[in-house]
């Protein structure tokens, strides 16, 4: 393969996460908390020509295998996401996301007033609906642009 | 099911609210039965808000099981002012009490407190949240006065806010009610609220206009419309004053209104109602006490709602 048509190299070992909704990518590492000072590998590629979605992103991470706990929360921005575990540059298992039941610690509530905002040592939590997430604690519902509620810390 | 606490109104089946309720009669009918129910429980008030009518009832209702207090006094006199969290406290307050009552600014404050704590937690209102207990005593009137069920409320005023109003909305889904909310357009219902009644199958209409649905309501629940939801002081007045009620109000209306009110009221309700038959929400307040006494007696007494 050329380097004109290598967009991003294989790897070795670690996760693949292709058929990112496009755009999405660098939220996908935030949600993973993968910001770079971890030393891991990482490659990006954004909006590459899909036949199933148009464009997608694809997330490349070496030598860290992602959790399915991991990788499900990222369903929440990218619903057809699928997850490749790679072992000596082989595919040993190949997953979809699921919807997770609830997502903890990784959003802030957009509720100023809510007690997740107020300096208590709780974790955020927010239960998985038809319409987005809600805040088991104040119930406020996030219903679009999910990750601009991802919390930096 | 077996509740330990009491956080929202969504908790409640229909057998939890007619078993309080059911309870708060029988206490109502012969308070002397139960004097000593709770004796030597202690209950603690942390209110991190002023309040009147919830502090004192639930205040005499375990005096009148036989119990006592632990008061955390205002937020101004108590450590909260050197800057505890609440989590803390809440946590070095379960050592003093059996159950504890909380009342705070926040959303969601007493869903938290309950997770760091072994003892009861009622809510006593937390920001624009819920506030249950409230939500039962409105119920025991409603039933005392019109029934529970083939039943048409109006709910009017501060819809957004008004915690009052989303626990008993939700509350009401449990039995054959047509509810219908009159506010103005920005103090609607707000969309945690409209989920969880889409989700229980509410009967709900929304108005504009109290004229519109007046005749047909058995219940009318008049709230407070605060000044400081309004930019200025004149859209208030202005807006305010479309949702107040007088005698004229209540003689458009079918026969046998009830009229309430979570009290404190302002100027939502003119006093010249309070002399009519209709007005239910002096009988309402002095309910508190019995229907506190019953979900004290439940928490403590029985272990479980």
């Amino acid at each position: 393969m050329s380097d004109r048509e290598l967009r991003v190299a294989k790897i070795r070992n670690g996760t693949v996460i292709d058929h990112v909704t496009g755009g999405q990518a660098l939220n996908v590492l935030s949600i993973l908390g993968i910001d770079g000072s971890e030393g891991l590998g990482v490659s990006v590629g954004m909006n590459v020509p899909s036949d199933r979605l148009g464009r997608k992103d694809v997330v490349k991470v070496e030598d860290r295998e992602l959790s399915q706990s991991e990788v499900d929360v990222i369903s929440l921005i990218a619903p057809e996401a699928t997850i490749n575990i790679i072992r000596d540059y082989e595919v040993v298992e190949k997953n979809r996301v699921d919807r997770p039941e609830s997502v903890i610690g990784l959003l802030s509530c957009p509720n100023r007033n809510c007690i997740t905002n107020a300096n208590e040592p709780v974790e955020t939590r927010f239960d998985v609906v038809d319409e987005g997430v809600r805040c088991t604690y104040c119930g406020t519902i996030i219903r679009e642009a999910l990750a601009t509620h991802i919390d930096p810390e | 099911m077996r509740q330990d606490h009491l956080i929202t109104a969504t908790q409640l089946s229909r057998a939890d609210i007619e078993a309080v309720l059911d309870r708060a009669a029988e206490i109502d009918a012969d308070p002397g039965a139960v004097a000593d129910r709770c004796q030597e429980a202690v209950l603690a008030l942390c209110f991190f808000e002023p309040s009147t009518r919830t502090k004192m009832s639930f205040e005499t209702a375990i005096k009148r099981l036989g119990g006592a207090t632990t008061d955390m006094g205002t937020v101004e006199s108590s450590s909260v002012k050197k800057g505890e969290s609440l989590a803390d406290t809440v946590r070095v307050v379960e050592g003093y009490a059996d159950a504890l009552v909380l009342r705070h600014p926040s959303e969601g404050a007493a869903k938290m407190a309950a997770e760091f704590v072994d003892v009861p937690v009622i809510n006593a209102g937390d920001g624009a949240g819920q506030h249950p207990s409230q939500t039962l005593l409105d119920l025991y009137t409603i039933r005392d006065n019109v029934g529970l069920d083939d039943l048409s409320i109006g709910i009017m005023g501060d819809l957004k806010y008004g915690r009052t109003v989303h626990s008993l909305a939700e509350a009401l889904t449990n039995f054959d009610v047509r509810q219908h909310f009159i506010s103005p357009e920005s103090l609607k219902l707000p969309r945690s609220v409209r989920f969880d009644l889409h989700n229980s199958g509410a009967q709900l209409r929304e108005h504009t206009d109290l004229d519109e649905v007046l005749p047909e309501l058995d219940v009318l629940y008049v709230t407070r419309i605060q000044r400081e939801r309004f930019p200025d002081e004149t859209e208030y007045e202005q807006i305010a004053g479309e949702y107040q009620i007088d005698a004229d109000t209540v003689a458009a209306a079918g026969d046998d209104l009830a009229v309430m009110h979570p009290l404190p009221r302002v100027d939502e309700i003119d006093p010249a109602v309070d002399a009519l038959p209709e007005a239910t929400y002096f009988e309402q307040a002095h309910n508190g006490v019995p229907v506190r006494m019953a979900l004290l007696d439940s928490l403590l007494a029985e272990g479980s709602l």
